[in-house]
């Protein structure tokens, strides 16, 4: 058998408290497409922070066609032909393209011959690029290329994509795809991260599953079911969130021609967005990240003031009330960060309780605060939706991801929303925890709240939701009942080809 | 009153002789917040190199080893700020405030025994029979060294900034230093330089103030200049040519508002000294509101702390 | 190699330990300071902490100074730890200072001398009228214009100052003073007059007033949703919107407060230990209120012990300065340092910080 590309041997990294990979060993051959698979939290990218040079292992070696590789910086690991495209992209809003390729890279020739440079690549790839344009301004999948683009521009060895389709259509993921066969059929290795397992069969020819920081299988993912990939992966078998089909109530919530401006600079504006959710109806939005979610979930919680006829709670206008009276009328909301967002950070969860709870489980009176009744909401919060964590005065930092979400969104439902709005209710969170959040949702909107789901997570929508409607660039598809939804369609939808709003029935 | 006795020659050389110090600590602080730093400490910084200055110069009777010592000592008092908040993770607004507080008290500490002395004189660039021109000689060819070296300063930082690979690189850190970090740049290391650079122009700034600018030393003499070189940052929207034109405007109006004062403008010399404070207040006023180009050009990390997990 | 590991929860234990270790270390380096400008360190520590409560030459002068430097700066500190929690910066408080002092010596020289119980309480309320109104200046750029609070409030200061000087030598000046600048002698005006309520404590009108702010102050950040939402819009913006915090109003009122109460600082000290309007009548109390702040953890109670322990540092200061000709501007210096070791030592809350080897294949699990 030839020398493996890069061969991982007994990799183990440990952090205070946590074990983040435990003993790893695999290869990557030259011309590999290889997969790393892992649920979140199973030492995926600890795991290629050590392969960049990022974090050195506590144990264990590497061996780069037969020698010893022990990369103690990026930069080194460049050199040495290892290139990344990271999750979180590493680029900078306010510089333009050929600015954010010539950070990524060593030896970066003059901004000039580099702007040409990145035209050529990016067409021959398939993935074209204006060199000058400002990357705050660029789409999800634009600011992808640039990564790639970047990473390609070194004429890299190995290219190591973490998770790179959880920010794209299904028809950018095709031509991500067609681009990364280009490269395999050029003899480049690539290492893939991630946890969408019908990709890795269309793509990878080996892989490796981790679970808990340590290698839980190896097979050639082809050969295997995404079922079978799917229990190699999470180690159980899963429960999948269940509902009793019901009739509709009354219209609850109605969005009618909301217009609102992002806060933020490199926002996305809502424009003309319509949308309307029934009492025991799951709305769910897709679309790729920074289509004007952030926006949506803020006008509607009332961080972001909209026309008062905009928004309609059970037929009042609540367009120009800001998050206290809507959440007194019984709209309540979840927002995606949660630290910082949804949450103070270093507040405890009673005060984190407290947050929205103020009012509409009177923890207050007449402005003063009791602490006690507090403590008690936080208490049956943890307790109904099984938060580990080891009391209510433990800071919301030092949870969890999934039992942070728990929380926030179990505050939410145990204050009896009429309507609840959450934006990705599961991103980052262990499967166990996401089934239960989206069996919770589910109960309520079977008790009979309006429920909207807006998330990236197409799976996670077609099982909760009853329809569909999907955003880009600040406008909101018609939505169209899930059942009899193909992937074709919801494709068009998430890019925008799909009709708008007014143009449908 | 007598406005004819308002040269307006001469009120061009010397503002650009009033401009010189804000320019000196603004365009050092530019960098600075370019980096994503916010160091509030530019007033204690550049007392401390207005004191330092003066001592060396008048030690050694020179007042280019004065403005060295200057630019040593607003180094130094900036490692204090740079060890608390990049070091140690403070909260840099009031990291800044401390270092100002401390500077102020310091500065008056350490020039007790030099109030009252006359420094040595910092004579003008030579340029022969081009200072006799009219008009652009008294503007252009009749001035010390250092508004030489401050324009300059702005040039090379301009030119720095926007076509040096360390520049992209400070940029970089100050735009998003999550993402710098993971591309592997040292964050820390290029903040703890900006802030020294930054210290080294604010003490030169203090020291044209106290050698050449008053000249003499006296407690507290940078009366809120440090202050006003922060606001003109954000004046210049970060960059470094409008910080130039911004210390201009403001120099102007301190050299007028002395010339009314000399004019003998009846009203009171107090409210007259109020005007470039409230000068600057409205500049800022002007400037903030225009939201959307203010976000655009302020660094996106500017003011928060970096801890690299791992 | 030491490394610094972001803690789970701040620790509890340190953060009321570094002021107290901060204090400790600046008596090293101050006394190493003192050493360094030839004086004997034991002495002038001695001289600044312990001589004016203890010894028998000085304290009957020196103990009732301390609650006369003390009010000023617990009252203003109270207010300026709110906005400081909320992430709002006032850091103008000398000027709110003065334009307090300002309004009530206008109120009890337009009223002179005319004698009635009203006048005082109507100068407290010019005086915290006028406070208020001086921040309202940056509160209301902030919340229209989005210009920076820090900046503003500061540049307030060089205006304010300008006033007072103007105020002293111009329209405020005693017209029976014969030319020299300076006010009426309020504190003579018996309707005006801040007396000192118990003889030889120093305690008078404007501690009561510090007392009172550090109460109501605890009863909000403790109690009151309002003190929350402070809390919460300091330590995470967003959740506080979402929580429902209106920024604009947090700024108004953080501002607004901080203002009342230093104005109100500047009132009982022209009409009590200052006793007139004069061109120096400022102390620099809104600058070291600052420190009080940070030494007091922002908490009411720790601002009052930190007011009472800088308000030595100043009796202390003027006492080495008389005994040891110790210069004026080491005090200052001395406070300087306390607030970097302090911000120095805060790190230990929140970070623990460790010994690492960089060593490849230490054995672990």
């Amino acid at each position: 058998m030839s020398i493996p590309l890069l061969s991982l041997q007994g990799l183990t990294k440990v952090y205070p408290g946590v074990v983040a990979n435990s003993d790893v060993s695999f290869d990557i051959g030259e011309g590999e497409v290889h997969a790393l698979l892992g649920e979140n939290g199973a030492g995926k990218s600890t795991l290629v922070k050590a392969i960049y040079g990022l974090i050195r292992p506590n144990e264990g070696q590497m061996l780069w066609r037969g020698e010893v590789y022990a990369p103690s910086a990026p930069a080194q690991a460049r050199a040495t032909g290892v290139a990344m495209v990271f999750q979180h992209f590493s680029l900078f809003d306010a510089m333009d393209v050929a600015e954010n390729v010539a950070l990524g890279m060593d030896n970066p020739p003059p901004i000039r011959e580099l702007s040409a440079k990145i035209t050529e690549v990016s067409n021959n790839y398939g993935l074209p690029l204006d060199p000058h344009r400002m990357v705050g301004d660029l789409s999800a999948g634009e600011r992808q290329r640039v990564e790639i683009i970047r990473c390609l521009l070194q004429n890299p060895q190995l290219l190591i994509m973490d998770e790179p389709t959880s920010v794209l259509t299904p028809q950018e993921v095709d031509i991500l795809f067609r681009t990364l066969r280009q490269l395999r059929s050029e003899g480049k290795s690539i290492l893939y991260i991630s946890h969408k397992l019908e990709e890795i069969r269309a793509l990878c020819e080996n892989s490796t599953v981790l679970r808990l920081g340590k290698v839980v299988g190896r097979a050639d993912p082809r050969k295997e079911s995404a079922r079978s990939l799917a229990e190699l992966m999470v180690g159980q078998v899963l429960h999948t969130p269940s509902r009793e089909a019901g009739t509709p109530g009354k219209m609850l919530l109605k969005v009618t021609d909301l217009s609102v401006a992002s806060p933020s600079a490199f926002g996305t504006s809502l424009k003309g967005v319509n949308l309307s959710v029934r009492a025991g109806e799951v709305l769910g939005i897709g679309g790729v990240a920074g289509n004007g979610q952030d926006e949506l979930l803020g006008a509607l919680s009332g961080e972001i003031r909209a026309d008062s006829e905009a928004v309609q709670m059970d037929s009042n206008p609540v367009g120009q009330f800001g998050p206290t009276a809507r959440r007194a009328m019984g709209l309540l909301c979840a927002p995606e960060e949660r630290l910082g967002h949804a949450a103070a950070p270093d507040m405890s969860l009673t005060e984190n309780a407290l947050l929205t709870g103020a009012y509409r489980e009177k923890l207050v009176t007449n402005g003063f605060v009791s602490w006690s009744k507090a403590k008690t909401f936080a208490e049956s919060v943890i307790k109904r939706f099984d938060v580990r964590t080891p009391g209510p005065h433990v800071a919301a930092r030092a949870l969890s991801g999934g039992n942070l979400q728990k929380f926030v969104i179990g505050r939410e439902i145990m204050q009896r929303p009429s309507v609840l709005v959450v934006n990705q209710p599961t991103w980052g969170v262990d499967a166990s925890a996401a089934a239960q959040i989206r069996q919770a949702i589910l109960d309520l909107a079977q008790a009979g709240a309006a429920v909207v789901v807006i998330s990236q997570d197409l799976d996670e929508l077609l099982e909760v939701a009853d329809n569909f409607a999907a955003l880009n660039g600040g406008r909101l598809s018609a939505p169209r009942p899930v059942q009899g939804l193909t992937m074709d369609q919801i494709g068009l939808m998430l890019g925008g080809a799909e009709g708008e709003t007014h143009a449908a029935a | 009153m007598d406005f004819g006795s308002i040269n307006p020659v001469i009120l061009i050389a010397s503002l650009m002789v009033a401009a010189t110090p804000i320019l000196l600590a603004a365009i050092g602080e530019l960098v600075v917040e370019k980096a994503g730093v916010l160091n509030l400490g530019v007033e204690g910084m550049m007392i401390t190199g207005a004191v330092a200055g003066f001592a060396v110069a008048v030690t050694t009777q020179n007042p280019y080893l004065g403005m060295l010592a200057a630019i040593v000592a607003g180094a130094l008092v900036s490692m204090l700020f740079a060890v608390l908040t990049q070091i140690l993770m403070a909260n840099q607004v009031a990291s800044g405030l401390a270092l100002t507080l401390f500077g102020l008290g310091f500065s008056a500490l350490l020039g007790q025994s030099y109030v009252g002395i006359v420094p040595p004189r910092t004579p003008k660039l030579d340029f022969g029979p081009l200072t006799d021109l009219p008009v652009v000689g008294p503007i252009l060819f009749n001035h010390d060294i250092l508004v030489y070296v401050s324009i300059a300063l702005v040039a090379a930082v301009w030119y720095w900034l926007n076509y040096s690979r360390g520049g992209r690189v400070l940029r970089a850190v100050g735009e998003n230093h999550d993402s710098a970090h993971a591309l592997g740049y040292k964050v820390t290391r290029v903040r703890i330089l900006s802030i020294a650079f930054g210290g080294a122009c604010a003490g030169l700034g203090g020291a044209y103030l106290s050698l050449v600018r008053v000249p003499q030393w006296t407690e507290g003499m940078t009366a809120g200049a440090g202050w006003i070189a922060l606001a003109l940052v954000v004046f210049a929207s970060w960059r470094p040519w409008r910080a130039l034109a911004g210390a201009y405007l403001f120099g102007g109006i301190m050299v007028l508002q002395l010339n009314l004062q000399a004019a003998g403008f009846r009203i009171p010399v107090e409210y007259l000294a109020m005007s470039p404070y409230i000068i600057t207040i409205l500049v800022l006023v002007i400037m903030s509101s225009n939201r959307a180009r203010r976000s655009m050009a302020a660094p996106g990390s500017l003011g928060r702390s970096f801890h690299a997990a791992g | 190699m030491l490394r610094l590991e972001k803690r789970p929860s701040p620790s509890k234990l340190w953060n009321y330990a570094t002021p107290v270790v901060a204090v400790l270390l600046t008596m090293i380096a101050g006394g190493i300071l003192f050493m360094a400008l030839g004086k004997n360190p034991f002495e002038a520590i001695k001289l600044i902490f312990w001589d004016p409560l203890f010894s028998e030459q000085f304290a009957s002068y020196s103990r009732p100074q301390l609650l006369i430097k003390a009010g000023p700066l617990i009252l203003i500190a109270v207010g300026l730890s709110v906005g400081f929690r909320a992430g709002i910066w006032n850091i103008g408080a000398e000027g709110q200072y003065i334009i307090g002092a300002l309004c009530a010596a206008a109120v009890a020289l337009a009223f002179y001398p005319a004698e009635s119980w009203l006048v005082f309480p109507l100068m407290i309320i010019a005086g915290a009228a006028g406070g208020w109104a001086w921040a309202m200046v940056p509160a209301i750029l902030k919340t229209r214009f989005n210009t920076n609070e820090i900046l503003v409030s500061l540049l307030m200061v060089y205006i304010a100052e300008k006033l007072l000087a103007a105020a002293a030598t111009g329209f405020m000046r005693n017209p029976q003073g014969s030319g020299f600048p300076g006010s009426r002698n309020i504190h003579n005006y018996a309707s005006a007059s801040n007396q000192e309520l118990i003889a030889n404590t120093g305690m008078h009108w404007g501690v009561v007033a510090a007392l009172i702010a550090v109460i109501f102050t605890y009863v909000l950040l403790q109690r009151h949703i309002l003190g929350f939402h402070v809390q919460l819009a300091g330590q995470a913006p967003r959740a506080a919107r979402f929580a429902g915090v209106a920024p604009a109003r947090l700024v108004l009122m953080c501002l607004g407060l901080s203002g009342a109460f230093a104005g109100m600082a500047g009132m009982f000290e022209v009409a009590g230990p200052a006793r007139l309007i004069t061109i120096d009548f400022n102390a620099g109390y809104g600058f070291t209120a600052i420190i009080v702040a940070f030494l007091g953890r922002l908490h009411p109670v720790g601002i009052v012990l930190a007011g009472l322990l800088l308000a030595l540092t100043y009796i202390g200061g003027e006492l080495a300065q008389f005994m040891l000709n110790l210069p004026a501007a080491a005090i200052q210096v001395f406070q300087g340092m306390l607030l970097f070791f302090l911000l120095a030592l805060d790190v230990l809350s929140n970070y623990r910080v460790r010994l690492s080897f960089p060593s490849r294949s230490s054995e672990v699990v």
